[in-house]
């Protein structure tokens, strides 16, 4: 049989970051436990040389490599610069909550990097195998984190949830992809695609077409699949709920737009229909039962859902620009939900978790300038302009428009008015009420720093939306 | 009736035999010692079909580990047996249905080409299933092999940390401290004046 030795060089990134996790790894076994700094600090050049690696040989040509498993695109590498800039922000962000609470190990760190192996995997997937395996490494690596802190009921009750329900999510999943695979005869997606094209088997293909999209839907946390997400992130460390937070979310988009655009596109009829239905159901049920939320992390789990929703309509549009939208839109929630998580971080300390609205009372009083920071965090994520959540959500409603969907763009501008509320609410509390707790704000400067910048980048960002829509746009633009 | 058709039916009709075995004898540790035995019997089919590569696996892999720990689940629980046993005509007529459905639908699939499919070829003494099965693992298939094996190194990792725990309340030798140990941490003479009378 013929064989070419693979194109190893557009899969670096991958295998330093495997190399990396597998010396930190083993670096962290020799550590003692005040030097385990080390073991933070080698994660964090992990994220930067990925970074490096990945943005030197960033080129707009599309490479397919290992028997066309694995593919290299303009897009893959954006959406990969942005899960090792997140990864960096949670690593960064998590250190003072783990050290407080004596979970700083190396563990956190070691998972932490195999995740983000298993997100570039997923990002660069170009057959149903490489899905699959991308998927799973991310979760294994995610279920293991959510347990970390053992000790914590909770944290064992919502690993347990997760667990089961992405175990199912998968099974679903995997289910689909046998029928597409009995349909076509191939596990690559540009095959199926061209068999999809010219296929007499419609039935069985949208039969498992259904079942992708469920698969697909658990993963993002889209309603009605959507149960694991507010005990997952109420339940997980702090430190844990950032990073499923953001990072696996841009991962997820690539997973959707791999699956359903690269393999499925022939079918967009009948997916666009079930996108529809999702979006409507996670805008409303996101928006509507975050109001009656005490707890901050459950109430951020609902509004990822409602961005969830917001997200499916960029992407059901099916053309190139409303993918472009739909990858801003990603894009920006990650950067807003880093900032909204790691402000939960900053107020915290040991023993307080700092998760509940009544926790923000006051913020105005004990430090006027992360009460700031926290205001344009909730109205960005409410979407008031000039904040990067506004353009957003212009841009995916735009595209909406143009494809003659104007409906479901004022279904969702309404969601999106009875969101406002509890964005606000907050807002509310840090200015207007007393607070109820009036100790001073301490964290390690570098915790300080990262806040302050995440916050107003989505403030500069917002003032000039511009270069990050026009790189979307031109990673998109070349697929 | 050749000799390769009498090897099969021995193997076939073993294999039938010890399946049956498993679900009817009373003891769960026999039944457990008839699993094996339909593993091997069928690792004897599976290698007159030339696939010796699973069949040894099958062998090393389910009887040499998972059947082992079957067995320390069976010896360390002690599972009675007579609750599960209960209601076995109650819940039969919906066995019995789930089976015949099974049946038609195996019918469905392989009926109609029964028999139509040419014998395959038999391959030379020179064949090698295990480097065939090797050449394409580690060729085309090298990336998601690749990953396979990462996602069990993070099934280690996160296995071992959620159960290796250090409980500091547990009583237990340390030889190290114990051959390490001098005289003067234990030992402690004190210098006294002799009691009078």
């Amino acid at each position: 049989m013929p064989f070419a030795i693979p194109n190893y060089n557009v899969a670096i990134p991958e295998m330093f970051v495997l190399g990396m996790a597998c010396l930190v790894l083993i670096v962290d076994l020799f550590l003692t436990e005040r030097s385990r700094t080390v073991t933070y600090l080698l994660s964090q050049a992990t994220m930067v040389g990925a970074a490096v690696l990945t943005l030197t040989t960033y080129s707009q040509e599309v490479v397919l490599a290992f028997s066309g498993t694995f593919v290299r695109d303009a897009m893959g590498d954006v959406l990969k610069a942005f899960i090792y800039l997140s990864a960096f922000i949670v690593f960064l962000y998590a250190k003072p909550y783990l050290q407080a609470r004596k979970l700083f190990k190396g563990e956190f760190y070691v998972l932490g990097l195999f995740g983000v192996l298993g997100m570039m995997v997923l990002v660069s997937a170009h057959s149903l195998l490489t899905v699959y395996l991308g998927l799973e490494l991310l979760a294994l690596s995610l279920y293991a984190m959510v347990a970390l802190q053992r000790d914590s009921i909770f944290a064992s009750e919502s690993a347990m949830k997760y667990f089961i329900l992405g175990a199912l999510a998968s099974g679903m999943l995997l289910y689909g992809m046998s029928m597409l695979y009995g349909a076509t005869g191939s596990l690559d997606l540009g095959e199926i695609s061209r068999e999809v094209a010219t296929t007499k088997m419609e039935l069985v293909m949208v039969f498992g077409l259904v079942f992708i999209v469920v698969g697909l839907a658990f993963k993002l946390g889209a309603v009605p699949f959507h149960m694991w997400m507010p005990d997952v992130y109420q339940g997980a460390p702090t430190a844990v709920t950032l990073y499923i937070a953001s990072a696996p979310k841009i991962a997820a988009f690539a997973m959707v737009i791999r699956l359903l655009n690269d393999g499925l596109y022939g079918l967009h009829m009948h997916w666009q229909d079930m996108l529809v239905i999702l979006a409507i159901l996670s805008m409303a049920v996101g928006n509507i039962f975050a109001i009656a939320q005490f707890n901050l992390k459950r109430m951020l789990a609902y509004s990822t859902i409602a961005h969830m929703g917001y997200l499916l309509l960029g992407i059901l549009t099916g053309s190139g620009d409303g993918y472009a939208a739909a990858m801003f839109y990603t894009l920006s929630y990650a950067l807003m939900s880093l900032g909204g998580f790691g402000m939960i971080i900053l107020l915290s300390r040991a023993g307080f978790e700092a998760d509940r609205l009544d926790d923000f009372k006051g913020l105005n009083e004990r430090s006027p300038w992360y009460a700031f920071m926290m205001l344009i965090l909730m109205f960005s994520m409410a979407g008031v302009p000039p904040f990067l959540g506004f353009w957003a959500k212009v841009s995916v409603l735009r595209e909406l428009i143009h494809v003659d969907m104007t409906w479901l763009a004022i279904v969702a501008v309404v969601f999106s008015i009875i969101g406002a509320f509890y964005y606000l609410r907050i807002v509310k509390l840090m200015y207007f009420d007393k607070a109820e707790d009036n100790s001073e704000i301490k964290q390690d400067l570098d915790l300080h720093v990262a806040l302050s910048a995440n916050s107003l980048g989505i403030l500069v960002l917002g003032i000039m939306p511009g270069p990050l829509m026009a790189l979307c746009a031109s990673a998109i633009g070349v697929m | 009736m050749g000799f390769e058709q009498f090897v099969f039916y021995v193997f076939a009709g073993l294999l039938l035999f010890a399946g049956a075995m498993v679900i009817t004898v009373r003891n769960p540790v026999h039944a457990a010692m008839f699993l094996v035995m339909t593993f091997f019997t069928s690792a004897g089919l599976w290698l007159m079909l030339e696939a010796e590569f699973l069949a040894i696996t099958l062998v090393l892999v389910y009887v040499g580990a998972v059947m082992v720990l079957f067995l320390f689940v069976v010896m360390m629980l002690d599972i009675n047996l007579v609750p599960l046993r209960e209601g076995f005509m109650r819940y039969l007529p919906v066995g019995i249905l789930v089976a015949l459905a099974m049946i038609i639908m195996m019918g469905l699939v392989v009926g109609p080409e029964f028999g139509a499919h040419p014998v395959p070829e038999r391959h030379g003494p020179d064949y090698n299933n295990t480097a065939e099965l090797g050449s394409i693992l580690y060729t085309v298939y090298v990336y998601p092999f690749e990953l396979a094996a990462v996602i069990l190194v993070v099934a280690i990792i996160a296995a071992i940390s959620l159960t290796l725990r250090r409980r500091p309340l547990v009583k237990h030798q340390d030889p190290d401290a114990q051959i390490a140990i001098r005289k003067q941490d234990r030992l402690r003479i004190v210098k006294m004046d002799s009691e009078k009378k």
